[in-house]
């Protein structure tokens, strides 16, 4: 084992600390032959410190399009001329969508919305889904819709939201490169309110968007001072018509190398799949990620894009021997 | 008659599609193929809807 494996063994594995941003940037770094034995090792790290369950989510749009803000990689700002059009999901399908989320075994249901944050007819569709959802559907309801107000905050606590997914989106240092619109500070504040208003805190980012290996481990360390509840990882997926959308498909072992040191940043967390990783990753790379620190996933489609079948990943689950969290537990 | 591209948008003779078509397998359709409007696209965990209005709704 080389020296930062080691350490990481002694520090991550046995102590249950994270890594700092120094050993992140060593991990980040490491030859691509090393690979196997990091992803063992934060493997290991995941199941004693988490357990062998994945937690599942689905995830849906409620407000589609026509965002004011221009974070660089998504396909829903109205700054660029991306072909996703303004659209707005009514309660019933929002009900269903839930329905069809709860079958998969799936025991979260995040209702997003492209918004800077939520204004009152936001917030009344909000109320009134979550409202509709509690009364026909066994699953918790969590919700991103953008940076909040203190009273908006309060408003999804006492709706009843236990999660709120708010990302940090990119390192601190490289955050001006993704988004002009609104800074990395504001980002912080809101997550903050999240946490002290009780609900958990859902915070991630999104890695391959032209960031240097020094700025993904800043990202992780970041991240593991907010210390959230669950951590979205995403690989950026090019769209069409935004700045990012010629960048090229980040290599599956980079990937992998983020995955484990994510996972070593925080040995603790949720560390969940999220968007991109059909494309970076494909079926084998998917298994080697949840041997190598995932432990949560998002089943079947995205926002703006389709995912992997749910069933396949439910089946790929079954193989590997991890059981699916169970909603009891979770509350 | 023109038919065009669902994912790009472009007449279907204008260029070579191929890159179109495999992406067409991960996202859904964002442009109709008969008149070119962009769709008002909704996506759901297990399918999708895409409605132009003048060529009506397609489902997953
Ligand atoms: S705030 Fe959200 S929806 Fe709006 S451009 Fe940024 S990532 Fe996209
Ligand atoms: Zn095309
Ligand atoms: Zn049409």
């Amino acid at each position: 084992m080389t020296d930062i494996l080691e350490r990481a063994k002694t520090q991550v594995l046995d102590g249950g600390i994270g890594l700092s941003y120094d050993e992140l940037v060593e991990v980040l770094q490491l030859p691509e032959d090393q690979i196997p034995e990091l992803l063992e090792l934060a493997h290991a790290v995941r199941m004693k410190h988490c357990g062998p369950e994945v937690e599942v989510e689905g995830i849906i749009s409620l407000k589609t399009g026509g965002c004011p803000e221009d974070c660089h990689f998504c396909s829903q700002s109205g700054q660029f001329t991306s072909p996703v059009r303004s659209v707005w999901l009514d309660i019933p399908q929002l009900v269903k969508a839930a329905e069809e989320t709860a079958a998969t075994g799936a025991t979260e249901f995040c209702i997003v919305a492209a918004v800077r944050g939520p204004d009152e007819r936001l917030m009344t569709q909000v109320r009134e889904g979550i409202k509709a959802i509690q009364e026909a559907v066994d699953i918790n309801v969590a919700c991103s819709l953008g940076m909040l107000t203190q009273e908006q905050v309060d408003d999804l606590a006492a709706m009843g939201v236990h999660r709120y997914n708010h990302n940090l989106e990119a390192a601190k240092s490289y955050f001006p490169q993704v988004v002009t619109t609104h800074s990395y500070e504001e980002r912080w504040a809101t997550c903050e309110m999240v946490r002290e208003a009780g609900m958990e805190l859902c915070c991630g980012g999104l890695v391959g968007m032209g960031e240097s290996l020094e700025q993904r481990a800043e990202l992780a360390s970041q991240l593991a001072e907010l210390d959230p509840h669950e951590v979205p990882l995403n690989f950026l997926n090019p769209r069409p018509g935004t700045p990012f959308g010629d960048l090229p498909i980040m290599s599956s072992q980079d990937a992998l190398r983020t995955i484990a040191a994510f996972r070593l940043a925080m040995p603790r967390t949720i560390l969940r799949y999220a968007g991109g990783r059909e494309l970076t990753l494909g079926d084998l790379g998917t298994r080697d990620g949840l041997l190598g620190g995932i432990n949560a996933v998002i089943v079947g489609n995205y926002l703006t894009t389709l995912g992997r079948d749910a069933d396949e990943d439910l089946a790929l689950l079954a193989d590997l021997k991890m059981p699916i969290r169970e909603l009891a537990k979770t509350l | 008659m023109t038919t065009y591209c669902a994912h790009c948008g472009q007449p279907g003779e204008a260029r070579d599609h191929t890159v179109c078509d495999v992406q067409l397998v991960m996202e859904p359709p964002r442009f109709c193929t008969s008149c070119q409007r962009r769709m008002k696209v909704q996506v759901t965990p297990r399918g999708w809807s895409a409605a132009c209005v003048e060529h009506g709704v397609l489902t997953s």
